[in-house]
């Protein structure tokens, strides 16, 4: 964790980024039982504005495996990437979750590209789609496109936008049970982005706190 | 009516309360940002309903609405969340809990209170 970038987003501008993030990826998994027709669960989403290799770090700690992950860009007043990830081992799994199971190996394996994809698009456009109306802004999404490697693959990029070593990781774990299936979604943003994020967050607090005063308050309480 | 918010975000607690004052400006909130504040609060306080998030660490919302259902078994208990997933949406009735999509609408909370202020008098005439 850095210092000078905690301060761009006080307590309850995090709070606000949090549940956003919540209710996107609530939509997101919602989408994604429709099409596996399995409960998803999900962890409570953590969210911390930290330096790009400890993100890097953190998902190394949790996944040293090879990873396989779908990376969409966005852009508008906030730019950044979305991806979500899977141990690689995983992704076969997952495919097979939303296709048939009594396809051969063979057709999986060749409909695997294809299938994350969707998936992946699915998925992460939900959550940003969510995220845009509840900001009352637009977000250009881009195609997604599959990465394969390690941890340090997943978030050093060479693609823009790119702005500084530090990074908004949003950080979310899902699971389906009985079906070997589980990954995560990360959100990064540089701090050109959380500075324009910021302006946006606090707009969010004023029309769901009601007046600037209850949003004081809890400022104040917050400390 | 004393009505207890249960969510771990606090920006969410304040989104539902602004929604209830504009509601029922007369009634009077409880705040609590995790399951053992909740049941504290609903231990030590006059709660006649609660509103509560599901998706919170530690028990999540439909656990702990299992718990309420325990100690208050003709509560009104509403469960929030943008996760509408079957399921979950299952486990709140199977709880006795009714569920409400997550952001909450004004419309979504009237129709929930109507429901509850009758089903209130039901039991307590």
């Amino acid at each position: 964790m850095t210092e000078s970038p905690h301060a761009a987003l006080d307590e309850l501008e995090l709070d606000a980024l949090t549940e956003l993030v919540n209710l996107g990826v609530g939509h997101a998994a919602s989408n994604l039982r429709d099409m596996i027709g399995q409960q998803v669960f999900l962890s409570v989403p953590s969210v911390a504005l930290i330096a790009r290799q400890r993100a890097i770090d953190l998902l190394q700690t949790r996944e040293p495996r090879k990873l396989v992950a779908v990376h969409q860009m966005f852009e508008g007043d906030i730019n950044g990437r979305a991806l979500l990830i899977f141990p690689e081992t995983r992704s076969l799994e997952l495919v097979r979750a939303v296709t048939s199971s009594d396809l051969p190996l063979e057709d999986i394996i060749e409909l695997e590209q294809e299938a994350l994809a969707e998936i992946g698009n699915i998925i992460l456009n939900g959550c940003l789609s969510t995220i845009a109306n509840l900001l009352l802004r637009t977000l250009r999404i881009s195609l997604p496109e599959i990465i394969r490697g390690y941890s340090h693959d997943m978030f050093n990029l060479e693609t823009p936008p790119e702005g500084g070593d530090v990074v908004l990781f949003v950080y979310i774990n899902f699971v389906v049970r009985g079906r070997d299936v589980q990954g995560y979604i990360a959100l990064l943003m540089d701090l050109p982005s959380v500075t324009a994020l910021k302006q946006l967050l606090d707009d969010f607090i004023q029309r769901t706190a009601g007046d600037g005063n209850l949003a004081n308050e809890a400022r104040n309480r917050t400390g | 009516m004393n009505v207890l918010v249960v969510d771990d975000s606090k920006l969410a607690r304040m989104a539902v309360i602004k929604l209830f004052r504009a509601l029922h400006p007369d009634w009077s909130h409880v705040q609590a940002a995790n399951g053992d504040e909740a049941i504290a609060a609903l231990n030590e306080k006059k709660v006649d309903l609660v509103v509560l998030d599901f998706n919170m660490p530690g028990r999540d919302g439909l656990d702990l609405a299992a718990e309420f259902r325990k100690i208050r078994p003709t509560m009104p208990i509403a469960v929030i969340s943008a996760n509408y997933q079957r399921e979950v949406v299952d486990r709140a009735r199977v709880v006795g809990a009714t569920f409400l999509p997550k952001p909450v609408t004004e419309q979504a909370l009237k129709e929930f209170l109507a429901t509850a202020v009758q089903r209130r008098q039901d039991f307590d005439p």
